[in-house]
């Protein structure tokens, strides 16, 4: 692509800009910002990854993943601020899904061990997996505050606090888990998938193309049960004190 | 001190507060064994966060709860909870069976509950064996406040806690349910302490009073107070007037 071509993509931008002024939508600053950032970002993201795919040093492909791994948990802590803990939680989830992906893709010879293939998986898996652990959040949230009488009911009959919010959170994990399931039924039939639409674009063979995208799907598989599980059984503690009283008023509005 | 061996639970300058805002304000008195103790006063006077801490639900931001002679906070919550337990007015129930609701104070312990335990339970409260495996969602208020009557006997309980179980049902069912908690006062000398808004009823079925008025204890004795007092407090509140 020439960069006259890149260029006139930006008319992509300038139609919601328009409809955005029109119908008053109040997004003109927003949509421009985006605009901005995403062009910024990825161009030193581009940079970088020339850089880190040429040195070929493992040293670079951490830091690349590790930088990943905060930029994520940063954003998905937002959603549990209240969680006590919440960061080292969902940065030790990020890790497990990383270590246990990769560990899975390079221990089985699956995918050579170069920066072009651990990098942009690496960033699928984690970027998914902080998603999923944001969709959990809301939904155990909204989920606990639907159930506290039958949560304090079970405590008040001596349960104990896992026992108490055991449905809430299974619950919250299916559901976090269950567009992960719904988007894979309809891949390829109602969209193909990104990764695999850009290496069609720049010229692979789409039948190598589909092998790397069902590598990535069946991993998201694996990403959105670990995220969501792990999330869930090392947050919903915070929800209690040493003396089994649920002290949780509402993790986003703290 | 003044707990004496009568004495269920202890409350000595116990306060609560949430968020800088003062719930319960310097509160002492006893509830006493194999009594029945209501708790009256209008909305918002604390009752239910009262209530809510014999079972250790929530704990004083200051003073000190004795169940028996011993701290509340020396006893494990699991423990504590078995033996004083608590019957809410929305009488929440679990999805799944009659059967799956009584016996939930079992599984939470993993006990296997029996179905001839189980009829004595529903029989227990005056509900017909027939309940047993119907969907417990679709009974009727009163029999929802038995079924979870029934489910706080599990543990058999020292201490009963109600919280205004009747106000949401029916005069027949709120008799019904009025008796039954008499039965198991009489029958099993378990201590009750019953929140209540109804006058009439606290005077019916209480040994003793506690009138709690903006998070004190404005009065406690015989439930003849709620009648006699001299206190213009109480007077207001039975004769419905608010506050100024």
């Amino acid at each position: 692509m020439t960069y006259t071509s890149l260029m006139l993509t930006l008319i992509f931008v300038f139609i919601p800009l328009i409809l955005s002024k029109t119908l008053k939508l109040g997004l003109e600053k927003d949509t421009l910002i985006a605009t901005v950032r995403s062009i910024i970002q990825l161009l030193a993201v581009g940079y970088v990854l020339t850089f880190v795919f040429e040195s070929q040093s493992f040293l670079y492909i951490f830091l690349m993943v590790a930088l990943m791994i905060v930029a994520a948990t940063l954003n998905a802590r937002k959603k549990g601020k209240a969680i006590k803990g919440i960061t080292w939680k969902i940065a030790l989830t990020l890790i497990v899904v990383e270590l246990v992906t990769q560990g899975i893709l390079l221990g089985f010879g699956i995918i050579p061990a170069t920066a072009q293939y651990i990098i942009p998986i690496s960033g699928m898996l984690i970027g998914n997996s902080m998603v999923l652990s944001i969709l959990f959040l809301n939904r155990f949230d909204s989920e606990i505050e639907a159930s506290r009488e039958q949560i304090e009911l079970i405590l008040s009959l001596g349960g104990t606090p896992k026992q108490a919010v055991h449905n809430q959170l299974i619950q919250a994990i299916r559901a976090s888990m269950i567009p992960t399931i719904e988007s894979q039924k309809t891949i390829g039939l109602v969209q193909l998938p990104g990764m695999m639409s850009g290496q069609i674009i720049g010229g692979a063979d789409p039948i190598v193309a589909v092998q790397f995208q069902l590598l990535i799907i069946f991993a998201l598989l694996t990403t959105a049960a670990l995220s969501s599980s792990l999330v869930g059984f090392l947050s919903y503690p915070a929800l209690f004190n040493e003396r089994m009283q649920m002290i949780k008023q509402n993790w986003n509005k703290r | 001190m003044t707990q004496t061996n009568q004495t269920a639970i202890y409350f000595e300058n116990v306060c609560y507060e949430i968020d800088g805002i003062s719930i319960l304000n310097n509160i002492t008195g006893s509830f006493y064994k194999g009594k029945i103790t209501t708790l009256v006063g209008p909305s918002g006077a604390g009752k239910s966060t009262l209530l809510k801490m014999c079972n250790n639900l929530h704990s004083p931001t200051s003073g000190e709860i004795l169940i028996g002679s011993l701290p509340i906070e020396s006893i494990e919550p699991s423990t504590l909870r078995k033996k004083v337990g608590i019957a809410l007015q929305n009488a929440p129930i679990m999805k799944g069976t009659v059967f799956e609701n009584i016996a939930l104070p079992y599984t939470l312990q993993q006990k296997k509950l029996s179905e001839k335990e189980a009829i004595s339970c529903l029989e227990n409260v005056g509900l017909n064996p027939d309940f047993l495996y119907r969907s417990a969602e679709d009974l009727s208020g009163g029999q929802k406040q038995k079924v979870s009557i029934a489910r706080s006997l599990l543990n058999q309980p020292e201490i009963l806690l109600l919280d205004e179980i009747t106000s949401a049902l029916d005069p027949t069912s709120a008799k019904e349910i009025e008796e039954l908690i008499l039965k198991i006062n009489q029958q099993h000398e378990v201590t009750i302490i019953w929140i209540t808004h109804n006058i009439e009823q606290a005077k019916r079925v209480g040994d003793y009073t506690w009138v709690l008025i903006n998070g004190q204890l404005a009065e406690s004795g015989n439930s003849t107070i709620l009648t006699e007092s001299k206190n213009q407090r109480i007077q207001q509140f039975t004769k419905g007037v608010k506050e100024q």
